[in-house]
């Protein structure tokens, strides 16, 4: 008996341990896996959580989950890259506002070898062409997320139907963006992948940039509020004030100010 | 090869500096997994007991389903309470989505066959071997039930394990109702597919390593345990 009470207790203090963690204001951040991963976040949120005493849970998803989350109503905030989803998402009265935080762009990586001889070019409609005449491997992110929605539409603009024109060299995984790079990195395939991600990401084995610097690759990330007045959940003061402090002067120089190897990752661009 | 000898010597460099982050991870993923196998062993060791001793229609179907669901995948599990527990979903105004809370919720779903179905098959062997016995003494079946648990405790002990290792190894499930919060639901296995995300493979490799060891340890423990009170009340 005496065993089994011990037993209770330790798991009373499990219990107290693990509702310890919900007691300071927080709210709920649903984002994508390019911030989180990039290591973005991890810059940002001590700056601003040590000002407002709030604290900043992030989840971090595609972009097209990520909005699947406030649409349930489990997020206070969405934060994502793929501007005409985020614009359905407020007209379906999900969202109250969207506003642009900031860019960065995608980049085409391939192998070393580069098959389809697309390295150094400028021309990223081009290289989708000279991939698809090749049928060199090709690694798709598959998962709804902002850059899947970016790669389909480069297909579309360099004319080809990727769905009647998939074939084995059209590798569609269904994953992130770090683990798509693990399958490229071992496919030796191309993916379109975003600057921030690619920065961060260690295990490059023979991959490198193949193309950038196209205007097309451009990558705007958006934030919104999840409607209040929808779900009485959210908590609309806090989640007011990390959306207020990303755009204000001082978030985006914190933004600016994340840089890998001298290098940034984002770029501010909010409208005020 | 590389890449172990790289893991084994950041697995040492974590372990040996007492990285702050990490006892915080490896300390929420005990949390998590020990309440959730003490909830699953408070209702499938007399659950998997009932289902031994007693005898009533539809017992057979009932195991069967039993032993079928400790294959559970971990990501159904987790969309399940996902489902639930959303804002949208039947239980969404606790708000326990993305709290450890949450977590010990799936994870108790994931360990309750295992142990329920281990404890039935324990304690109907035993059955099998003392029921003239016990008949004899004119023990009812609840009694008997209970003297029969009693009586292999010991054994049921491999069961618990088995349930702990199943939650401490599983990953699908804490993923998606945890959602992986830096300090606040991130646990050893959401932390070991962040690190593989990212490339950092020798890390991930190396925090895998620490999981190993912390499982070693918790075995060892219970087996250390079992073996004094065995020779105690044995």
């Amino acid at each position: 008996m005496d065993l089994s009470r011990r037993a209770l207790v330790a798991l009373a203090a499990a219990c107290a341990l693990v509702t310890a963690h919900a007691q300071s204001t927080y709210i709920t951040v649903a984002s994508t896996t390019s911030t989180e991963q990039s290591g973005l976040f991890k810059h940002l949120l001590p700056v601003f959580e040590k000002k407002y005493a709030i604290q900043v849970r992030v989840v971090a998803l595609g972009t097209g989950q990520a909005l699947d989350m406030g649409r349930r109503g489990d997020a206070d905030v969405v934060f994502v890259h793929a501007r005409p989803l985020e614009e359905r998402f407020v007209a379906e009265g999900f969202g109250v506002q969207r506003l642009d935080v900031m860019y960065n762009d995608f980049v085409l990586i391939g192998p070393q070898s580069d098959p389809a001889k697309v390295a150094g070019g400028k021309d990223i409609v081009e290289a989708f062409r000279k991939i698809y005449a090749a049928q060199a491997a090709f690694v798709s992110r598959g998962d709804r997320s902002g850059t899947h929605f970016a790669e389909l539409a480069l297909w579309k603009s360099s004319g080809i139907d990727i769905a009647a024109a998939k074939g084995a060299w059209y590798r569609d995984t269904g994953q992130g963006m770090g683990p798509a790079l693990n399958s490229a990195a071992g496919m030796g395939a191309y993916i379109l992948a975003d600057r921030g991600t690619w920065l961060s990401f260690r295990n490059r084995a023979d991959l490198a940039i193949a193309v950038q610097g196209d205007a097309r690759l451009f990558n705007q990330y958006g934030v919104m509020l999840v409607n209040p007045a929808k779900f009485p959940s959210v908590k609309q003061g806090a989640a007011q004030a990390f959306i207020d402090w990303l755009v204000s002067a001082e978030g985006q120089g914190a933004i600016a100010a994340y840089r890998i190897g001298g290098e940034p990752l984002f770029f501010p661009n909010a409208k005020n | 090869m590389g890449a172990f000898a790289d893991a084994a010597r950041s697995a040492w460099g974590l372990i040996a500096t007492g990285d702050a982050a990490l006892l915080d991870i490896v300390g929420l993923s005990l949390a998590v997994s020990l309440s959730a196998v003490a909830c699953a062993t408070v209702v499938g060791l007399p659950l998997g007991a009932a289902l031994a001793i007693g005898r009533f229609p539809g017992r057979r179907a009932i195991v069967i389903l039993l032993n079928a669901l400790m294959g559970l995948p971990p990501v159904v599990v987790g969309l399940a309470v996902y489902l639930m527990l959303s804002r949208a979903g039947p239980l969404g105004a606790f708000g326990l989505l993305f709290t450890p809370g949450a977590m010990v919720i799936a994870q108790t779903i994931l360990v309750l066959p295992i142990i329920a179905a281990l404890c039935r098959q324990a304690v109907d062997d035993a059955w099998a071997e003392y029921e003239e016995q016990l008949r004899s003494l004119g023990a009812s079946g609840f009694g008997a039930a209970l003297t029969l648990v009693w009586d292999i405790r010991f054994s049921l002990l491999t069961a618990i394990l088995a349930g702990l290792g199943r939650a401490s190894a599983e990953v699908g499930a804490v993923m998606i109702v945890g959602g992986n919060i830096d300090g606040v639901t991130r646990v050893m296995t959401t932390a070991i597919a962040l690190e593989t995300s990212k490339g950092d493979l020798p890390l991930a490799l190396a925090l895998g390593g620490v999981l190993i060891l912390l499982v070693i340890a918790l075995n060892a423990v219970a087996h250390v345990v079992k073996d004094a009170a065995q020779r105690r009340y044995g």
